[in-house]
């Protein structure tokens, strides 16, 4: 018997689409366990996990920290800025320092591509990919799912258009893994300096207007706006990018459905996103940060459970 | 494959009769029906509790509150429930201070899940009672708990397995012994 999501979670490329609806579905119940006055189950007790944040992180680190806290698994944070020594050094050392503590389980946001791995496959403890570099970002890509599934009752054939920064988004690369597997309709829409190229050969449609993309959506999840993109060149200016790509009312307003409007934070009203849009009726930004702690709870919860060491005592133990 | 010894417990009128002893013996446990609450071990206990609180309303015409409880996340052996695990849904009733609340499972065994139904209750609130009504009691107990109410009690070895089976999951009211299991 194998364990459902294997030891670590790095990315939704390695997931199946089955395991990717385990994963949905067992949020569920959570969203249920953050609604009660005694906001906490005993599923994790005596597990230690630690939060290594290599790069500044608000919501996703506190979302991790309240699925953990509400598992009753105990905590500790360690947010480094930047290292001077080499990257790959830093995380054997902490690496090795981490399992001489006996921890059970890292959540890992680092600047490198590849670094959740890179670490996954030198310490016993199960790794959770909070963010690599560009590569991907899958807890986010799946409350981003759940949240589709919550508001449009299912996920096969809606049609979700990724908006903006997709070339640097591990957010967008995670989300398109895994929309493409529940059997979504993908689109991208942003400038073309920011696209991926050969976008087109995994089943992506690529819009080159916002109103192409508006008038085909059902869900528009718009990215942020790195703002250091502007610095290195991939867009003239905030207001022109505004201007030419920006979610607006008046745009939506021209769009023959209701555009279920996400974000993945930390927002710049007025750059991608008009405020109005934010805040308007058809916005699930609050429930996508929800569904976030719910998701975070499942993934911790099928990971730290199902080891195949263990399999013959759970035949044993699994009916009373 | 060997052949496997299974016994029909109880056919599908002896387990309505059950339910009908223990739909009485609830209401004789708890006389006031403004405090009872029937809370429902997920999976078929929670079914096993709406038939009670129908009966119980048939009878007497009080609709008894009831609620569902998935006891998963209270389990003591999360390393062992196998590889992929399902968690119902857990719903109660408002607040259960105050309230005497009857736990209905399908199955009293090793006395586990009991053991984590109180450990959950006990976050939502501090019942005034609680109380275990079960419709078969397998014993083999590994922890010291007794239920007050007992649709029928069986004697049973290790390899058994008693399954239980009611018409709203599985088609069909009935109660097997299936001997030497596994």
């Amino acid at each position: 018997m194998t364990p459902v999501l294997g030891k670590d979670l790095i990315g939704l490329e390695d997931l199946s689409a089955e395991q990717i609806r385990l994963i949905l579905d067992t949020a569920e119940p959570f969203k249920e366990v953050s609604e009660r006055h005694i906001k906490k189950v005993p599923a994790l007790r005596g597990k230690t996990i630690v939060n290594l944040f290599f790069e500044a992180s608000t919501r996703a680190r506190i979302s991790f920290e309240f699925a953990e806290k509400r598992l009753s698994a105990d905590t500790v944070n360690v947010a480094t800025g930047g290292s001077s020594v080499e990257k790959g050094e830093t995380l054997v050392d902490t690496a090795r320092n981490l399992e001489a503590m006996r921890i059970d389980m890292v959540v890992i946001r680092h600047g490198a591509s590849g670094a959740a791995q890179f670490l996954g496959q030198r310490i016993r403890s199960n790794v959770i990919n909070a963010g690599d570099g560009k590569h991907e970002h899958p807890t986010q890509a799946l409350l981003d799912l759940l949240t589709i599934r919550d508001t449009h009752g299912r996920i096969e054939g809606v049609k979700v258009c990724l908006v903006g920064d997709v070339l640097h988004s591990r957010v967008a690369r995670s989300n398109i893994w895994g929309l493409l597997k529940l059997g979504a309709q993908v689109a991208v829409c942003g400038p073309r300096t920011l696209m991926p190229r050969g976008i087109e050969d995994v089943g992506v449609t690529v819009f080159r207007r916002i109103e192409e993309a508006i008038e085909w959506a059902d869900v528009l999840n718009i990215l942020r706006l790195q703002l250091e993109r502007m610095e290195r060149g991939f867009i003239p200016s905030l207001r022109e990018y505004f201007r030419v790509f920006g979610v607006t009312v008046e745009r939506l307003e021209r769009a023959p459905r209701n555009v279920t409007i996400m974000h993945p934070g930390p927002m710049n009203r007025g750059v991608e996103i008009d405020s109005r849009v934010a805040d308007g009726p058809h916005s699930v930004i609050l429930s996508q940060v929800t569904n976030g702690v719910a998701v975070r709870m499942a993934v911790l919860y099928l990971l730290a459970g199902g080891r195949p060491e263990l399999a013959d005592a759970a035949k044993r133990g699994a009916t009373d | 494959m060997s052949p496997v010894d299974r016994s029909i417990l109880l056919d599908a009128r002896a387990l309505a009769r059950a339910l009908q002893r223990m739909a009485v013996a609830i209401r004789e446990l708890a006389p006031d029906p403004d405090h009872l609450v029937l809370v429902g071990i997920q999976r078929r206990g929670v079914e096993l509790a709406e038939r009670i609180a129908a009966l119980i309303e048939k009878d007497e015409g009080v609709r008894v509150p009831r609620g569902a409880l998935d006891i998963t996340l209270y389990r003591d052996d999360l390393e062992t429930v196998g590889p992929k695990p399902v968690i119902g849904e857990t719903r109660l009733p408002g607040n259960l201070a105050d309230r005497h609340v009857v736990i209905i499972d399908d199955v009293l065994y090793t006395g586990r899940t009991v053991r984590a139904a109180l450990d959950e209750l006990a976050d939502f609130g501090r019942p005034r009672r609680i109380s275990l009504c079960v419709l078969v009691d397998r014993g083999r107990r590994e922890l010291p708990i007794q239920a007050d109410i007992v649709g029928l009690k069986v004697e049973t070895a290790a390899g058994d397995r008693v399954e239980v089976h009611i018409t709203e999951r599985d088609g069909v009211d009935e109660v097997v012994l299936v001997r030497g299991a596994q």
